[in-house]
């Protein structure tokens, strides 16, 4: 069982010399940084960059191939699995290809990591519903993700990822098909979370985002040039 | 076990359902316990054969001897001695004349004056588990005992019990093959279930799932099917057994191939069995596909 366990510097995640490369080939390396809880960033960089493959770190569906990464102050190569499982139960995921399961209702599928940690979902009801609500998508609760349009599906995986109020919030281009008015309501519950004490990471190309989170909130830029993680000049 | 057959609503639902491997499974149990069943009879039927026959077979040989009145007595002697000597039998023993008389009673009432008339020495002989050699001793006893005669008339039976012997052998490894073959096809479902729902399992995994919980999932479908399949299977087996012809006395083997008495309790076990075959080989399947899985 996974106990609080804040890193040494009490630091949510942090990455030394830490580098990832697909089948030998460095994609990413020598990236040194630090998130403290309660922080907000942003990733950006040009597509196939490795925006994803940076974010899949953070949560162990990659682990590094050089350097170290710490999740909670734990290494996910000293870990269980069982250990992973339960580390990634405090990170929400809104992954950039959604991953639902189609077989599900949306409620069902912003409920699974409840499910599958096996809380009562019953007794989560009004939480779920107020969240389905909030996201937009009460009329949506019954249907099944393949009935739903892009947007749509952006949404109920950004209510997946918070539904357990998690402490880690990880964000692949949330707002790729939504509109800018959509994109603002999911900055804004985003924002939100953050003032709870969330730590927020956002992997996105659009800087009219960032521009507008700089607004409510103190954000770190992060750009992935070269291979390597850099903070963002100061027109960002 | 507790945690397998309580309904879980939310935990079963997060696997589609699927169809195809579903009906597959429970065919399979089905036919497999319908098998089983057979060879469960057949086992039990050939073990009680061998019984019986073995038995009988124990009981005895006997030696006859017709000689003159003087050399009767001298006769006896030699082949019990031989008999003693003889490697496979176990015990061998002159008839007294009460169990004589007794013996031929039914045919020549109980006033046989067997002093008077020239009755044949009876010489019963008792195999051992081995036992011996008919064409060795119908030697011996020909070149010392020329009025003796070898009767193995139940001899004839030796290969039959060796065959039942060996039909029970068989009937057990057809057993084991059946539940080995079971639990094979039940790998082969679950893995075709397991790579039909990569994405589920990968996804599962990602929200924070762990293995047992993923394994579960799958493992409650299996052997809920392989339950189901083995029940339809086994009580279809047991009533065609039922439906044979009734074993009597002069039917023999074939007529004899049904469940006796307490052993119709035996095939109740198969579909459990089938249970738990399904049961461990669904999750050895799962846990190896989930070990593959970040
Ligand atoms: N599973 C994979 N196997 C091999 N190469 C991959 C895989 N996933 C991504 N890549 C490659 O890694 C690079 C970075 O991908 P990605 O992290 O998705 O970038 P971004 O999210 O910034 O667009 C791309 O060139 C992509 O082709
Ligand atoms: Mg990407």
């Amino acid at each position: 069982m996974t106990t609080v366990n804040k890193t040494r510097g009490g630091d949510v995640i942090e990455l030394q010399e830490a580098g990832y490369g697909y089948d030998g080939r460095a994609l990413l390396s020598g990236m040194s940084l630090s998130l403290a809880p309660g922080s907000f960033h942003f990733l950006t960089g040009p597509s196939g960059a490795g925006k994803t493959t940076f974010l899949k770190l953070l949560y162990a569906e990659l682990t590094a191939t050089s350097g170290r990464v710490h999740i909670f102050g734990q290494d996910p190569l000293q870990l269980s699995r069982d250990e992973v499982s339960d580390m990634r139960r405090r990170i929400g995921v809104v992954h950039q290809d959604c991953q639902f399961l189609d077989h599900l209702s949306m409620r069902e599928n912003v409920a699974l990591p409840l499910t599958v940690a096996r809380r009562d979902v019953s007794a989560e009801a009004a939480n779920l519903d107020e969240l389905l609500g909030w996201v937009g998508l009460a009329q949506q609760a019954r249907s099944l993700p393949p009935e739903l349009s892009g947007g749509e599906r952006q949404r109920a995986a950004l209510a997946r990822a918070v539904i357990t109020s998690p402490e880690i919030v990880l964000a692949d281009e949330p707002t790729g098909n939504v509109d800018w008015e959509m994109s603002q309501k999911l900055l804004n519950l985003l924002v939100q979370l953050n003032k709870m004490g969330k730590t927020i990471v956002i992997a996105t190309h659009d800087l009219n985002l960032i521009r507008a989170a700089k607004a409510q909130v103190a954000t770190r830029v992060l750009r992935i040039v070269g291979g390597s993680i850099q903070a963002a000049g100061a027109d960002l | 076990m507790t945690a397998l057959l309580s309904p879980e609503s939310g935990a079963d639902r997060v696997v589609p359902p699927s169809g195809f491997t579903a009906s597959l499974t429970v065919f399979s149990a089905g036919a497999m316990a319908f098998l089983a069943v057979f060879a469960m009879a057949l086992s039990l039927a050939t073990s009680r054969l061998a019984d019986r026959w073995g038995a009988e077979l124990a009981r005895s040989s006997t030696v006859r001897i017709s000689a003159p009145e003087e050399q009767m007595a001298a006769q006896t002697a030699a082949v019990v001695a031989i008999l003693q000597t003889t490697p496979g039998v176990r015990a061998a023993r002159a008839l007294t004349d009460a169990e004589q008389t007794a013996l031929l009673e039914p045919w020549f009432g109980p006033d046989l004056p067997l002093d008077t008339l020239p009755v044949p020495q009876l010489i019963e002989v008792i195999e051992d588990a081995d036992g011996f050699d008919p064409q060795g001793l119908r030697l011996r006893l020909q070149a010392e005992a020329p009025g003796a005669v070898l009767d193995d008339h139940t001899r004839w039976r030796r290969p039959l019990v060796e065959a039942a012997n060996r039909l029970r052998t068989l009937g057990i490894m057809s057993l084991l093959l059946i539940a080995a073959t079971t639990g094979a096809m039940i790998t082969l479902a679950a893995n075709a279930a397991l790579s039909a729902n990569a994405q589920v399992v990968s996804v599962l995994r990602l929200v924070g799932a762990r293995d047992r919980y993923i394994a579960n999932a799958f493992v409650r479908r299996f052997t809920l099917r392989a339950l189901v399949g083995a029940l339809g299977g086994t009580a279809l087996g047991m009533i065609s057994i039922a439906l044979l012809p009734k074993a009597s006395t002069a039917g023999g083997f074939l007529t004899g191939l049904g469940f006796q008495g307490v052993h119709w309790f035996w095939p109740l076990i198969v579909p459990p069995l089938a249970a738990l075959v399904a049961l461990i080989a669904t999750r050895a399947a799962a846990l190896r596909v989930l070990k593959g899985l970040t």
